[in-house]
């Protein structure tokens, strides 16, 4: 964000980009570029496994961007991870529509219904709010346990993306998971560097402090809120054409917010970068240990304990402070020199002086 | 041997430093005063002998044994017992449960139920009342009769006149004496000077978390005291 | 008349709602902890009577004698070691350390015990029951769960308004640093209220665990239900938390009688529409002598 200087003061202007961050663009662009022609040559496992790891990558960014960000600690993302399931089925069985075009409609039906909840929701605090917002998603699953023209308990089958074959619905779904996966990365660098990422930015230092230079305290979080509950359930929706088979009790499972958490703690809590490491880990140690069973979430765990009180930062955290680098510009500082018209980026052939 | 002997402490709030450098000694059956305006460091130092503050680069002995890494609850053990800014009594609790609760550890002495509501009669009038609902005078007299309860060697005072009226600071300094002949050694933080010299045997003045002056009361001057006090 | 009988079943259930309330109320109270693993260890505690019924014979309500003091030490520790770690950074590390320990301690039992639904069984006493009119029995059990639970309670409201611990734990809850001013070491007593917490945990694990089967999985659900209970009531009231818990044990027993899926939801459809219209509490009461 550029920050417009009356007359009187030497131009300046807000930056967030660094020099290793704009290098993580490019990179990140390139890996893009690369990812997105993989249903041309790789295998369907290759990119099952990716499908897995950008949606659990973009749910985490989500709960990141709840907890971490905006203090707000959910144990109840699953309602609207199962709530865009069965929106899609919905969309694409009941309706007919392309899944192209049901991911939108659900999510629009899906921000009303977020809205709705945290009516519920934002009437308890800290620890309080983690099982207010669990209570909300047992009510859908519940609800969507009972009601026949879903399948009630037995669940449905989507049918609907039938019609692009195999093939063409990996290749749609594989996608729609890059493009969600990357779509979060790039949604929560946009969101800190806009003015509710400075909103968020002071609620973190001090709720009391941000309440008193006029930051509504209220909406910033609901901002937040709806804005996860949308990303996790779009996220939903592409697990789910991948995976095509919706029972409540797994779409509606505690497991899809424990997951988040896990990744998140592991990789880095508050930080953009914490998710992609998480993401990677989770499922590297679940590929290594999947032979433990029920041990191997008691691994987890154990490990989770450890790092929030030993490594609050995560893996993520270790690494920076070995390695001082900010890769997607975390920090905004203040920029003298020439003004940017208006975008994010430097003017091409200027090179600012750094003041902070 | 000193009752409490201060060497070459500092104490910081974050990175934000509160006191450079202090030494002071109290000795037993002494009632010593420190002095200071706003913001002097006064309670950074109370809080510090209490250990609700960790002390850096110097050395707290009580009654020469070293306190630096005792918690407060230790600290109280030995006879150290705080009347805190603000008062600090339990809302939740009766006036009677603040009193009992102060002799949480146990320290037998002179001090118990019966002699904290002679030396205080209203407390005994209100002893089934909410603490919440005492007077900004009454939560003091409370406060100070709940660290009183703990028989203390070492009673540390925090601005005991803060934001009460005149009449009520003069009722609560007249029973000063009454402690101090128990065998309590006091320390008094103070911004009021006269109240201050009014009752102590020594004094010292706090500037920006240096000590700028000590001595006693007859022998300081107004002028001397004026410029360690407000620094000019 | 089934009516009647369900508010009366559900207000019987409602006391052991209390009782797993009470010790979620207790650690939020003294040290502003949720603990969300308190399901979980309550599973546990059922577990552990298993073992010690298995392994005696003995009655399960006998089995209390080992139960409760085993878990109050767990409590104990678990807070000594790793909970008294996570306070005083925020909101986030008590939530997710206690979120990691109900992971593991329900991963564990699901090792050790395999998913299969457990009971506990306390022989002819399970089927007594009182006549009251020709169509109203109550249960002999249900009876003495009720009055175990408000007897709990009643003891815990002893120990709260007129012990020297009590007085510690009302103090500590109002002002942590005034506690340690007057010689309290407030994570000792932390340790404390985390092993009466368990405690009452123990006691409401092995009543339920008599009553309805239980798996490694139904930690959360209990969780939930003694958060119901606590928010129902109204935060920070011994007396509204079994309040509370009646209130949802009854919702949930008349839900059960307009169809037996719709237990669960009714209590939270109760729940939200408490914090909707309601949210300090049915008996929201803060006084000056409640933690």
């Amino acid at each position: 964000m550029s920050t417009t200087s009356a007359t009187a003061v030497p131009p300046f202007r807000v930056e967030s980009a660094t020099p290793a961050s704009r290098a993580a663009a490019v990179v990140g662009l390139l890996l893009l570029a690369v990812l997105a022609t993989a249903p041309a040559w790789g295998g369907s496992g290759f990119m099952k496994l990716l499908i897995e790891f950008f949606t659990l990558l973009a749910l985490a960014q989500m709960w990141n961007l709840l907890a971490g960000y905006a203090g707000l600690v959910s144990i109840g993302q699953q309602a609207f991870v199962g709530l865009g399931a069965y929106g899609l089925f919905v969309g694409t069985d009941r309706l007919g529509l392309h899944p192209l075009l049901a991911i939108p409609v659900l999510a629009a039906v899906i921000a009303l219904i977020a809205l709705a909840t945290s009516l519920f929701a934002f009437r308890l605090h800290g620890g309080y709010f983690a099982i207010g917002t669990w209570v909300i998603a047992e009510v859908f699953r519940i609800l969507v346990s009972g009601a026949k023209e879903v399948g009630a308990g037995n669940g449905v089958t989507i049918q609907g993306a039938a019609f692009l074959g195999p093939q063409g619905r990996l290749a749609l779904t594989y996608w729609l998971a890059l493009g969600v996966g990357f779509g979060s990365v790039i949604l929560v660098a946009w969101i800190m560097r806009s003015r509710l990422g400075l909103a968020l930015r002071a609620l973190r230092d001090s709720e009391a402090g941000a309440e008193s230079l006029g930051i509504d305290v209220f909406r910033t979080k609901l901002a937040v809120y709806l804005i996860a509950s949308v990303g996790c359930a779009v996220a939903g929706a592409i697990i789910y054409l991948s995976l095509l088979r919706i029972q409540p009790n797994a779409a509606f499972s505690v497991d899809w917010t424990a997951r988040m958490i896990f990744i998140v703690i592991i990789g880095g809590l508050g930080r953009i970068e914490g998710p992609i490491v998480g993401a990677l880990v989770f499922i590297g140690l679940r590929e290594t240990l999947a032979d433990f069973g029920s041990l191997y979430l008691v691994i987890l765990g154990v490990v989770a304990i450890g790092l929030t009180l030993l490594a609050p930062r995560g893996l993520w955290g270790l690494f920076v402070a070995r390695f001082p680098m900010v890769s997607f510009g975390a920090q905004p500082r203040l920029v003298m020199g020439a003004q940017t018209p208006g975008g994010a980026g430097p003017p091409p052939g200027t090179t600012p002086t750094e003041v902070a | 041997m000193s009752l409490l002997e201060v060497r070459g402490a500092s104490s910081f709030y974050g990175d934000f430093q509160a006191l450079y450098d202090i030494s002071l000694a109290v000795q037993e059956g002494e009632r010593f005063a420190m002095i200071g305006s706003n913001g002097a460091g006064k309670s950074t130092l109370l809080r510090m002998i209490a250990g609700l503050l960790p002390a850096r680069g110097g050395g707290i002995r009580f009654d020469g044994q070293a306190i630096d890494a005792l918690p407060t609850h230790e600290r109280v053990k030995l006879g150290v017992s705080l009347v805190p800014e603000g008062r600090r009594v339990f809302p939740s609790l009766s006036v009677e449960e603040n009193l009992l609760i102060g002799g949480y550890r146990g320290r037998r002495g002179h001090w118990g139920l019966g002699r904290v509501y002679e030396l205080f009669p209203l407390l005994k009038e209100r002893a089934r009342r909410s603490a919440a609902v005492l007077s900004g005078g009454e939560q003091q007299a409370l406060a100070i009769g709940r660290a009183l309860m703990n028989n203390p060697r070492l009673l540390l005072l925090d601005e005991v006149s803060l934001g009460l009226a005149p009449v009520v600071i003069r009722e609560l300094y007249d029973r000063l004496p009454a402690i101090a002949a128990a065998g309590t050694t006091v320390l008094i933080v103070e911004q009021n000077i006269d109240q201050a010299l009014g009752v102590a045997d020594r004094v010292a003045c706090l500037l920006e978390g240096r000590i700028s002056l000590a001595g006693r009361p007859a022998e300081l001057t107004r002028e001397a005291i004026a410029a360690a006090y407000f620094g000019i | 008349m089934e009516w009647v009988n369900a508010v009366i079943q559900g207000t019987l259930l409602g006391g052991l709602y209390a009782l797993l309330a009470t010790g979620l109320s207790l650690a939020f109270g003294v040290m502003r902890l949720v603990n969300l693993a308190h399901g979980d260890l309550n599973i546990l505690a059922a577990y552990l009577a298993l073992v010690v019924v298995t392994a005696t014979g003995a009655n399960p309500l006998v089995g209390l004698v080992a139960v409760v003091p085993v878990m109050m030490v767990i409590g104990f520790l678990l807070q000594r070691v790793l909970l008294n770690f996570a306070l005083g950074g925020g909101v986030l590390p008590p939530v997710l350390v206690t979120f990691g320990i109900a992971v593991v301690v329900q991963n564990v039992l699901l090792d050790v015990f395999s998913a299969d639904s457990q009971g506990l069984d306390a022989g002819p006493l399970e089927n007594a029951s009182v006549t009251l009119t020709d169509q109203i029995s109550v249960g002999f059990f249900p009876l003495l769960t009720l009055l175990v639970a408000v007897g709990v309670l009643l003891g815990l409201q002893f120990v709260v308004s007129r012990t020297q611990l009590g007085r510690a734990l009302r103090a500590t809850s109002d002002d942590t640093e005034a506690a340690r001013i007057v010689g309290i070491d407030h994570r000792r007593l932390y340790s404390i209220a985390m092993a009466i917490s368990l405690g009452t945990v123990a006691v409401a694990g092995v009543f339920l665990g008599i009553r309805t089967t239980f798996g490694p999985s139904d930690g959360p659900q209990r969780l939930i239900f003694a958060f119901e209970s606590v928010i129902i009531g109204g935060l920070g009231s011994l007396w509204g938390t079994l309040v509370g818990g009646v209130a949802l044990g009854v919702a949930q027993a008349v839900g059960n009688q307009v169809n037996p899926a719709y237990q669960a939801l009714a209590g939270h459809l109760l729940f939200l529409a408490v914090l909707a219209f309601r949210p300090s509490g049915l008996f929201a009461r803060r006084t000056a002598r409640q933690v």
